[in-house]
């Protein structure tokens, strides 16, 4: 069997002393920074990014991986102890998770958040060997013209099925894929929107751009609000969760999951989406509704397992064809193209090591998630006391050393503060971050695509219709923009926006 | 009810969006356009800037209909700082060294928070420096100075 010798070689990447020890030190820190009071998982990634920098490609993207859901699940240990979620994914969670911990069961809501997550984190993992096998064979045959039609769609439904405002995420991407041209152009080595600078010859660097739209700005926005939450921290309880709890979570575990799968692969939806239609649908199967809310079980396990399987199918699209769905998947991206690999179908074929070596961590990184969290909660619990006002000049010692070591510039630290005060001002203008780093991570790409597409049919555009793929996608782009123009459909939306704002 | 152009979050919004969109055309004027054939490093940049512009009159025609208000204030004062502290941090490093740099860099931003308290921030500032000097310096081997003196 061909799958159990890449299954092999993965492992044995992945078993490595150097990639155990990343992929340790990865969970570690993103659990650490992601229990932290006010530092999700972007914060987490995009500080942490310039770190990984001149690791190995395969080190690099294990260790993010483990920051990753490291700091999603630390999201989840904050929801449950304080009712503060350390990203949107997990507000649902503190709807029955802080209450179960308010009567005395953190322990057990903890144990079973773990193990839900653990079970989901898997069965994603392996829906990424299975689909995306024959995707990234599928997407090899692609030409110039697919390629683009294909990114066309992933940043249009990114934009659209994201939530809020579509027009606004539209014109976010297309800045992205403007802030993505700065530096030299490949195919004239004309310099663009460089302004004379030299250090901007290589373009904007992407730590840069993704440390100041989402950290720096972030740090401002929490600054805005006076720090006042209620640590709860009197009693965790057992952690071992009684036999009718494990009953009790077994079946929401798998719905989550399979919901959460679905929504991962989707570009745009991902994690919140998936945590809050999961929890959605067991309290409309559960024989008694009103239990949730009150700390029912089901509703801890059921959110958890979908944002954990989300967050892992939505490595299909990064891994196999080059296209991340979410912003925290355009900075996996970034860093894969950071570290020289070149995305899309042909990673698979041509850096065998890191796609199965990445695969076979996963497994190991949840695993190890479980084996650190639970014996770690006491320490967990003591960090979320830090005061807020301690923690982001750290943040942001750590963001400006970060971006000066890259290449030892002070130019790219001043850039990295103006697109600070740029991400501050377009977030307070309700302008998502996600899309413009989508656009800027696929811009040279897409460009690129365009020019070889058009220079094979002589200027002919009829070459995006003529294809029966791109045609495909392109027509899918059209009808997802046309339906959300639909007054009905844009009023749906708005209303599960709506609802998913309330369960904040 | 009616909001003042100065908050109204999606007219502003969309002001930002042409003004840049403008900016960046006009900037890309300089740059050969080409044909569809061959596109030159000019050709992307206008087409992209101009869907921007559009974009933007998008944004500010809703703003102005919806007239949504911006949440909350502006945190004028610790993005000032936290700015300031950045830009600080990176003129310094070269000339005084890390720890300096680092000094002014957590003192300046530690002025953003809600409550200062001058013994926290000493605190904080040895033990900040003392672990960017482990991680960096001593651990990742980079050749940075932890003090000097180039003016």
């Amino acid at each position: 069997m061909e799958i159990i010798d890449h299954f092999v070689l993965g492992f044995g990447v992945a078993l490595s002393l150097q990639n155990l020890a990343y992929c340790f030190l990865g969970v570690l820190l993103g659990t650490l920074i992601g229990v932290l009071p006010g530092v999700g998982p972007l914060v987490t990634i995009s500080m942490l990014l310039p770190m990984t920098f001149g690791l190995p490609p395969v080190s690099a993207v294990i260790m993010l991986s483990g920051i990753y859901y490291g700091a999603q699940y630390g999201g989840s240990t904050t929801a449950i102890l304080v009712n503060l979620p350390g990203e949107t994914s997990s507000a649902v969670t503190c709807l029955d998770g802080y209450q179960m911990a308010r009567r005395g069961r953190a322990g057990a809501a903890l144990a079973i958040a773990a193990l839900s997550s653990f079970v989901a984190g898997c069965i994603g993992t392996l829906l990424i060997v299975a689909l995306g096998v024959p995707l990234a064979g599928w997407a090899l045959r692609f030409g110039a013209e697919d390629y683009f039609a294909l990114m066309v769609l992933g940043l249009v439904a990114a934009s659209v099925l994201s939530h809020g405002d579509m027009v606004k995420a539209l014109a976010m991407v297309v800045l992205g894929l403007l802030i993505g041209l700065v530096g030299t152009d490949v195919n004239s080595g004309a310099e663009r929107y460089t302004f004379g600078l030299p250090e901007l010859a290589d373009g904007i660097g992407f730590t840069v751009l993704a440390v100041g739209i989402f950290a720096i700005s972030e740090v401002v926005l929490n600054l805005e609000q006076k720090e006042a939450r209620e640590v709860f921290t009197r009693n965790v309880g057992g952690l071992m969760p009684r036999w009718e709890d494990l009953k009790a979570s077994f079946l929401p575990t798998l719905r989550g999951t399979a919901i959460g799968s679905f929504f991962g692969i989707l570009p745009g939806t991902g994690p919140s989406i998936s945590s809050f239609s999961s929890y959605m649908l067991e309290k409309k199967l559960a024989k008694d509704p009103s239990r949730f809310g009150q700390g029912a079980i089901e509703g801890v396990a059921a959110p958890e397992a979908a944002n954990n399987a989300a967050a892992q199918t939505a490595f299909i699209p990064t891994l196999t064809l080059g296209i991340p769905g979410s912003a925290t998947m355009a900075l996996i991206l970034g860093a894969l193209i950071m570290n020289g690999v070149q995305p899309g179908p042909s990673v698979m074929a041509r850096n065998p090591e890191l796609f199965w070596g990445v695969i076979a961590s996963m497994f190991i990184g949840n695993a190890l998630l479980v084996a650190l969290n639970l014996p770690l909660v006491g320490l967990w619990v003591r960090l979320l006391s830090i005061p807020y006002r301690w923690l982001f000049p750290a943040i942001v010692m750590f963001c400006a050393l970060g971006n000066y070591s890259l290449n030892n510039s002070a130019i790219d630290v001043y850039l990295c503060a103006a697109i600070g005060v740029l991400g501050y001002v377009l977030a307070k203008l309700k302008c998502p971050p996600a899309p413009l780093v989508l656009g800027y991570v696929l811009g040279p790409m897409m460009e690129e695509n365009v020019r070889r597409a058009l220079l094979l049919s002589e200027g002919d555009l009829s070459i995006f219709v003529r294809s029966p793929i791109s045609l495909t996608f392109l027509a899918l782009s059209l009808l997802l923009l046309i339906s959300m123009a639909l007054p009905a459909i844009r009023r749906g939306k708005a209303r599960v926006d709506q609802e998913e704002a309330g369960a904040t | 009810m009616r909001t003042s152009l100065f908050k109204n979050q999606d007219a502003l919004a969309g002001l930002l969006f042409m003004g840049l969109g403008a900016l960046g055309f006009a900037v890309a004027l300089g740059y050969k356009f080409g044909t569809t054939i061959e596109m030159g490093p000019g050709y992307f940049p206008r087409i992209l800037s101009l869907v921007l512009i559009g974009f933007g009159i998008l944004t500010f025609i809703k703003g102005v209909r919806s007239c949504a208000a911006i949440e909350g204030g502006w945190a004028w004062l610790p993005l000032a700082l936290l700015t300031a502290a950045m830009v600080l941090f990176g003129f310094l490093v070269e000339r005084l060294g890390l720890v300096p740099a680092l000094a002014t860099l957590i003192f300046v931003s530690a002025r953003a928070g809600h409550e200062f308290k001058a013994l926290e921030v000493l605190v904080l500032t040895v033990v900040l420096s003392l672990l960017a000097a482990a991680v960096f310096v001593w651990g990742l081997k980079l050749p940075y100075s932890l003090f000097a003196w180039n003016f």
